[in-house]
């Protein structure tokens, strides 16, 4: 065996101090805080969309088909970081052979396809007739890239060609329903992640049972953010190529500004209320772990107060939580304030992330030690790229590249 | 094509039964499953560790690594043994440099210098797999790929685990850890292909004091037995209702 394969999982970014029993490190790195983050982005976008879809709030219309398409677009970077942090990434489909149900990962197969086929379907039900309507239009032309995206709508379209009233109707109601199930089970998806970490007796920072309320509440306050942050980047994008082919003064220009202004501030008061819910939730479990006073409460007291605090208090709760509170209940709101609100926010829910992941593991099953998380930035070798600051990049880059894939076929944005 | 939704959706329905009735002839069983076989009925394996006789030489740990397989310079293994120095001042000095491998050759506790005349208690604990009644490590894995043998040991299939971490995260006693090589988890198995063959576990043998011994807790004649029946013994953490088989005489209200 070369001295390559000899490393211990964990061993390169931990360092001990104190006493630590000898097989503890930091397992659940930077992948394992992606994990959680993205489930939370997907679920998010998908609750936002459905406030539309089923609680028929119309100001969110615009935002709704939008949300959607990119909640589409984050689904398979929930996965990407589990792949990216197994040891053995190829047996991953083990967990669909011989799910063991009495953990709280066997279902994450079977919760997640279940989450992937409401969405794609709603989409479809969403998106039919604008298939059907391409195939019309396409049929007359001849060449090669509208032959493809012929076949490809055909084959989208499954064959349901209907354009009736009544069948749009039925499209309709479908896409209610489904958003109506979709949001027990887009909530289900993360709650279930917040499970995932809220049962493991063995970790007394993890450990409550507010946590997976706690992950369901910061999944939609950053699910929104990001949506919002990406839908003001393309409206930003289409102003900005607008001005440039048809001046500054163009009536165009004035319409997206005022459409844009008009859905951020609509969009920003459901966030703030689930901000609001966010934060009493975990300020509780905080005062809650304080008052009882467990056996666990010196170290973590320690980790918290001492170790963590910058990562934890001004971080999170200061520049991530209470900063951009402030920013958008300010009176006069605009584009660029939320803009800077929101990337804090989504700053924020990802500390908040961290700080649950490895500040888990920031102290010893000993209760007499403690461990620091030192991620790798220049990889060099598969496990510090999978594992670093690249790997993480590369997730959080992913849906970015896969929503523009899909708006080539599905466009979402509409600001006519 | 022209189709109608109901044609479409009678399509669906009788393609995915066809599927579903086909695929149904594979029966994937999980390695608990299959292995739920193993073990005796008749045994319970259990560990005895005195840690009154327990000199911290490490020959114990040596003797696993080498049994097992577990690289011997890498800075994780199946046991290993703890020091304790209790001063005067009432603090706890803890440390187990590689993992008691090499014995305590240095007085220096986690760099600090213990001078003999401030030592209140000194002693050393052996730790290895609990071997738990309700272990933690068996319920959070996600494919059955860590069971427990009807004889009480809980096991890893190294071709099953998907190396996800889940069960090092669950055990309390943070006795698991990723095989360097086979990259999976990795666990004591309190030597469970010499003691299912009448064979002392690796470190039992090696311990020239006695201070680790092994036993079955279904059989009363069992000196093991017996003393864990009859004598005031410990178990570590049990407040994580985990109910551990490895009991201890001379337990400290210090040991972690």
């Amino acid at each position: 065996m070369g001295t390559e394969e000899m490393v211990v999982h964990g061993a390169e970014w931990t360092v001990k101090q104190l006493f630590v029993y000898p097989n503890e490190f930091i397992y659940w790195s930077v992948q394992i805080v992606m994990y959680p983050y993205m489930t939370g982005l997907v679920a998010g976008a998908f609750v936002l969309s459905s406030l539309y879809h089923v609680f028929d709030q119309k100001d969110l219309k615009d935002m709704a088909r939008f949300s959607l398409v990119f909640s589409l677009a984050l689904l398979p970077t929930a996965m990407m970081p589990l792949m990216f942090h197994l040891q053995q990434p190829l047996r991953g489909f083990n967990v669909l052979f011989t799910p063991h149900f009495t953990s709280a990962i066997a279902a994450f197969g079977i919760v997640f396809s279940t989450y992937a086929m409401i969405v794609v379907s709603e989409i479809w039900f969403v998106y039919r007739q604008f298939f059907v309507e391409q195939i019309n239009e396409l049929r007359a032309k001849n060449d090669g890239l509208s032959r493809l995206k012929f076949y490809l709508y055909q084959l989208f379209s499954l064959g349901a060609h209907d354009l009736s009233d009544e069948a749009v109707n039925k499209d309709k109601r479908a896409v209610r329903l489904l958003a109506a199930i979709g949001i027990p089970v887009a909530c289900f998806l993360h709650g279930y992640a917040g499970f995932i970490f809220g049962s493991v007796k063995a970790n007394a920072l993890w450990m409550s049972p507010l946590m997976p309320v706690i992950f369901i509440m910061s999944a939609v306050v950053s699910g929104i953010a990001l949506c919002m942050l990406t839908y003001i980047a393309i409206m930003e994008w289409k102003k900005f190529s607008t001005v440039l082919a048809r001046g500054r003064g163009d009536e165009s220009v004035q319409l997206i500004r005022s459409v844009e202004m008009e859905v951020v501030k609509k969009a920003s008061r459901y966030l703030i209320g689930f901000l609001v819910a966010a934060i009493s939730l975990e300020l509780l479990d905080l005062i809650f772990r304080g008052y009882t006073a467990m056996k666990s409460w010196d170290i973590l007291r320690t980790v918290m107060y001492e170790e963590d605090f910058v990562k934890i208090f001004i971080l999170q709760y200061l520049c991530g939580n209470l900063l951009p509170f402030v920013l958008l209940l300010l009176p006069r709101l605009t584009i660029r304030r939320t803009a800077f609100a929101l990337a804090l926010i989504l700053f924020g829910v990802f500390m908040m992330r961290w700080n649950v992941v490895i500040g888990g593991q920031a102290f010893s099953l000993s209760f007499a030690g403690f461990m620091h998380y030192h991620i790798p930035v220049i990889p060099h070798s598969l496990e510090t790229y999978k594992e670093g600051v690249l790997g993480a990049l590369t997730v959080a880059g992913t849906p970015f590249v896969l929503f523009w894939l899909i708006n080539k076929i599905v466009p979402s944005i509409r600001y006519n | 094509m022209s189709q109608t939704r109901r044609d479409l959706l009678k399509k669906v329905i009788i393609g995915s039964i066809g599927a579903t009735v086909s695929l149904d002839l594979f029966r994937f069983l999980s390695p608990a499953q299959l292995q739920a076989a193993i073990g005796d009925q008749a045994v319970r394996w259990v560990f005895l560790v005195d840690t009154t006789k327990c000199v911290g030489c490490g020959l114990c740990v040596k003797a696993c690594k080498k049994e097992n397989e577990v690289p011997y310079d890498v800075p994780v293994t199946r046991t290993w043994v703890e020091r304790y120095v209790v001063t005067k001042d009432g603090r706890s000095h803890i440390d187990t440099p590689n993992g008691g491998r090499d014995g305590f050759v240095d007085k220096k506790i986690q760099g600090e210098e213990i001078r003999d005349q401030d030592i209140n208690k000194a002693f050393f604990v052996p730790k290895l797999c609990n071997q738990c009644e309700n272990p933690a490590c068996v319920q959070v894995c996600p494919v059955g790929a860590t069971y427990q043998t009807k004889d009480g040991v809980t096991l890893v299939d190294r071709k099953w685990c998907i190396g996800c971490g889940y069960c090092i995260m669950a055990c309390p006693y943070g006795v698991r850890f990723f095989h360097p090589i086979h990259k999976v988890a990795e666990k004591c198995t309190f030597c469970y292909h010499r003691i299912s063959k009448g064979l002392k576990p690796a470190c039992v043998q090696a311990c020239p004091f006695g201070a680790r011994q092994l036993g079955n807790l279904k059989n009363p004649d069992d000196p093991v037995a017996q003393i864990i029946k009859t004598q005031r013994v410990g178990v570590l953490k049990d407040e994580y209702g985990t109910k551990p088989q490895v009991f201890y005489i001379g337990l400290d209200t210090n040991v972690r």
